[in-house]
């Protein structure tokens, strides 16, 4: 053994979950990203920040191939993402929509979906039904599972939208602005479930406005402006107005052009 | 009984009940992803089937069968394509497909208005015994895909993005969701009419919700009603000389207004009943610190 390998114990840590070189992206005919580098290892819990418009979401979007493929690179666990066939290891909660379907639906019929990546075309077994009942569990909502969607307040939505992704139990956890709209309450919340699943060892890579009470779990932050990657290491240090606890960094849909928002480490 | 000694009320009849099964089954797809009025643009896609079927002497039920099937295909296709103009082309295919049946019709050798009024309009006594085998057949493949596939067609129609994301096939279910309600539409068509097609499909569905919390009970109860209006509205044009389709439709938006009428106090109660059981809020939400401003929106 010589002094340049790496200890074995370090391997699964360093093995790239999610892996993005040099990915470029339009919407409509705007670019969006223009060469994100970003590593995400297995363990790893990365927070995507920026101001609104830096392309964060449409980073997230085009790992789970929401976004038409630009030219650059994406992996997930090693296979080109264009051939990833694999997806009950990937648990996505997107960003939460205020538009619920047309007709009512239980928790447990909304975090049901979260199984199909699955069971597919298959039968829905008792295993099935006891992953979801789980899920709802460890959101702390199976006492609700029999109540329509509609009568939860935001910051349940959100925790249901979790629940439907834990379903399928996954290996990687990907959160589109969990905390968006969120009260402070329903945040500390989601922060204990988030931890919960970071300790049994989920990687994670969630987009935020800012790091609120989520900021002990991140191991790093990435740092987006106008679609390129300014800062990617430990999470900036929340400073000023931002470090108050009860400050939960509400903003207004900023015009093109107005002040960039801060993030606590650019401003 | 005795209208039951009948062979065409006993069609007719049996063409009503899988009516009432198939349209609420296929509706609440398109209700829950807010496609309500799909069915009537098919409807009217189906005209020129009609008139095909009239020019070629072929079954218009099959012909319409075939041209809504295609049209269905055509929507879905423009939706994924058509981006902003897309409501503009599916107008054209929609009056397209009008035009295109009166045409057809008039041009057959046999066919006249009056015929496209039947089909317009249902024409339950009409309904032939070949009539009778294409609508079974019909309605067995929108059954099985409807309460087979509902885990699926559930998640697609919940939440499009999400459903890519597990694996599921998206642009084929979405395909599969618009034939069946292609195919539901010819069902319907002797009973309640191409124009009044869209209505059985998403009336009960709206009554439906009045009393359910969940979407297989929204599912059960609109086909409990679908199947009630239509024969209700089929034995009540037998006895009183009132065209079908139409008592069928008035039936179904009596029983909307009516259960929605009911259920709000029932609601409402069930509303005071959650919010009692609910924990007193925690105090740290109401505590808002110096700094944070009351918004009641984020930045998305």
């Amino acid at each position: 053994m010589t002094t340049n390998t790496e200890p074995a114990i370090s391997t699964p840590r360093t093995e790239p979950v999610i892996s993005l070189r040099g990915v470029h992206a339009e919407l409509g005919s705007r670019p969006v990203l223009r060469g994100i580098d970003l590593t995400v290892r297995r363990g790893e819990v990365v927070a995507l920040l920026g101001a609104n418009g830096s392309g964060k979401s449409t980073t997230v979007r085009s790992v789970i191939g929401q976004v038409p493929a630009g030219t650059g690179e994406i992996e997930l666990f090693g296979t080109p993402q264009r051939r990833f066939r694999d997806w009950a290891r990937v648990g996505y909660v997107p960003q939460r929509t205020t538009a619920a379907g047309g007709v009512p639906a239980t928790l447990t019929e909304v975090v049901a979906s979260g199984r199909l990546s699955r069971t597919r075309f298959g039968m829905f077994r008792k295993a099935d039904r006891e992953a979801v009942r789980r899920a709802l569990d460890l959101v702390g909502m199976a006492d609700r599972a029999k109540d329509s969607v509609d009568a939860l307040s935001g910051g349940q939505h959100q925790r249901v939208l979790i629940a439907r992704a834990l379903a399928a139990e996954p290996e990687l956890l990907i959160l589109d602005e969990p905390m968006a709209g969120v009260d402070l309450a329903s945040q500390e919340v989601l922060a204990r479930i988030l931890r919960q699943q970071v300790d049994r060892g989920t990687t994670v890579l969630l987009v935020l406005h800012e790091l609120g009470p989520l900021e002990p779990l991140i191991d790093r932050a990435v740092v987006l402006r106008d679609g390129c990657v300014m800062h990617d290491g430990p999470p900036p240090k929340a400073v000023g107005q931002h470090a108050l606890p009860g400050h939960d960094h509400v903003h207004p849909h900023a015009p093109a052009g107005a002040e960039p928002i801060r993030t606590g480490l650019l401003s | 009984m005795d209208l039951l000694n009948y062979a065409f009320m006993q069609r007719a009849l049996l063409a009503a009940v899988l009516v009432g099964i198939t349209a609420p089954a296929v509706g609440i797809y398109l209700v829950q992803r807010r496609q309500a009025l799909m069915g009537d643009g098919i409807g009217h896609v189906a005209m020129t089937g009609v008139g095909l079927g009239f020019l070629l002497s072929w079954s218009p039920v099959w012909m319409a069968t075939l041209v809504s099937v295609l049209g269905a295909v055509l929507m879905e296709l423009i939706r994924w394509y058509g981006k902003a103009r897309g409501d503009i082309a599916l107008a054209m295919l929609f009056y397209g497909g009008m035009a295109g049946g009166v045409m057809f019709i008039n041009l057959a050798p046999t066919g006249s208005n009056a015929n496209l009024t039947s089909y317009l309009f249902g024409s339950l006594s009409t309904v032939s015994e070949s009539d009778v085998t294409a609508i079974c057949l019909l309605a067995a493949f929108v059954v099985l895909v409807t309460v087979g596939l509902r885990r699926q067609l559930f998640a697609v129609s919940q939440d499009e993005e999400f459903a890519r994301v597990t694996g599921l096939p998206v642009r084929f279910l979405n395909l599969l969701t618009a034939v069946t309600a292609a195919v539901t539409v010819t069902v319907a068509m002797r009973v309640v009419g191409l124009l009044l097609v869209s209505a059985l499909m998403v009336v009960p569905v709206a009554a439906a919700q009045a009393l359910s919390r969940s979407f297989a009970a929204t599912f059960a109860i609109a086909v409990a009603i679908g199947v009630s209006v239509t024969i209700g509205g089929t034995v009540t044009s037998y006895y009183q000389d009132v065209p079908p389709g139409a008592t069928i439709v008035l039936l179904t938006i009596a029983a909307f207004i009516a259960l929605t009428v009911l259920a709000t106090p029932l609601a409402r109660r069930r509303a005071r009943a959650l919010a009692a059981a609910q924990p007193v809020p925690d105090p740290a939400e109401c505590a808002v610190p110096a700094g944070r401003k009351p918004t009641g929106e984020a930045g998305v």
